[in-house]
């Protein structure tokens, strides 16, 4: 036997990766906008997607992925209630979504009628951030009872982020949420990022993230998405 | 928890380079993992022996080559790394940074044994 070391240099999301690329090919043949929602437990996530159909499901058909750990219906069974279409995907304990679950959820929904399909991924502010699920884009949800300090906590997840919701700023009054030192952590690991602070609960600063994410849909209807 | 998705990814890799190289053994697999890359834990190895063991790489060991992410501040020029959490300058306290690396996570070399070929 002789031992021999041999370059690979190989990423180990590669083949997550291309599986990605394919959902986000079918996601562009039908022309529906895809958002991959993050947040940690308790953010908002399923009451932001419900306050979006709300908003904008006279006009728009969206569809909905919902992940979870457990084989649990109620966050589904809300969407459901909205009256839009939703898949549950469970992961069987896993702490994200990747992008070969992401396709079969994807082959549930009724692409050809819809015009933006949101996944509510795994709550969790690690994992998620590593795999690609063939999304157009990635939208965090922070909330400020979560603490100002979560951008320097939990760098990775920022960083691949198109948009940033700072929900329950309906708390602000109660919370001490330093906006100005958050906002500076946001800003070393992904400058520019477009920001959206809002209250799902009052409905202040909804209209901002509305206006955003239908100028989306109207882009990738167009073919200019 | 991710590490056994993780696992089963990297064993996907190591296979697939091992057998375009007429391996008969791995004996070791060389991962490059940055501070702002994801996630993985020392642990890696209990998932891994699980995961090869009745593969050529049963019995490898997996080395880890930690990279800590590299800023540089836009204020001042300084270039300084970040171990653990994210910190603005050291040197002007400036938040206005420009990440140059950190962000590795590759299967960068495996070792590997072959058959001696028979000649006799």
């Amino acid at each position: 036997m002789s031992a021999i070391r041999v370059p690979v240099v190989e990423k180990i999301f590669s083949t997550n990766d291309k599986m990605a690329m394919l959902n986000r090919q079918l996601l562009n043949s039908n022309h529906v906008f895809a958002i991959n929602l993050m947040a940690s437990p308790g953010a908002g996530k399923t009451s932001f997607i419900l306050q979006t159909i709300k908003n904008l499901g006279s006009r728009y058909k969206i569809g909905v992925i919902e992940g979870d750990t457990a084989p649990v219906t109620i966050d589904a069974d809300k969407i459901s209630a909205a009256g839009m279409p939703a898949v549950q995907i469970n992961t069987g304990g896993d702490c994200h979504l990747d992008a070969a679950m992401m396709s079969d959820g994807l082959a549930q929904l009724p692409l050809q009628e819809l015009d933006l399909v949101i996944v509510e991924n795994v709550g969790n502010l690690i994992c998620p951030a590593a795999w690609d699920l063939g999304t157009h884009v990635n939208v965090l949800i922070a909330s400020v009872p979560e603490g100002d300090d979560k951008p320097y906590k939990y760098p990775n997840i920022y960083r691949g982020l198109k948009v940033l919701i700072i929900n329950k700023t309906d708390l602000s009054p109660y919370i001490d949420f330093n906006m100005d030192y958050f906002r500076q952590g946001v800003e070393m690991l992904n400058p520019g990022l477009i920001t959206f602070p809002l209250s799902c609960k009052t409905g202040e600063g909804l209209d901002a993230w509305l206006e955003w994410v239908e100028a989306q849909i109207n882009a990738i209807k167009t073919g200019n998405g | 928890m991710h590490e056994l998705s993780v696992t089963e990814n990297i064993l996907n890799i190591v296979l697939s380079n091992a057998a375009q190289s007429n391996a008969a053994k791995v004996t070791d697999v060389y991962l490059v993992i940055g501070r702002l890359s994801s996630i993985v834990d020392d642990s890696v190895q209990f998932y891994w022996d699980f995961v090869s063991e009745n593969s050529i790489c049963a019995g490898s060991k997996l080395h880890f080559d930690r990279k800590p992410a590299v800023l540089k501040c836009l204020d001042c020029d300084e270039e300084y790394t970040i171990e653990s959490d994210l910190l603005p300058c050291p040197s002007c306290h400036s938040y206005r940074t420009n990440i140059l690396s950190g962000e590795e996570f590759y299967v960068d070399s495996i070792e590997i044994e072959k058959e001696l070929e028979n000649t006799i």
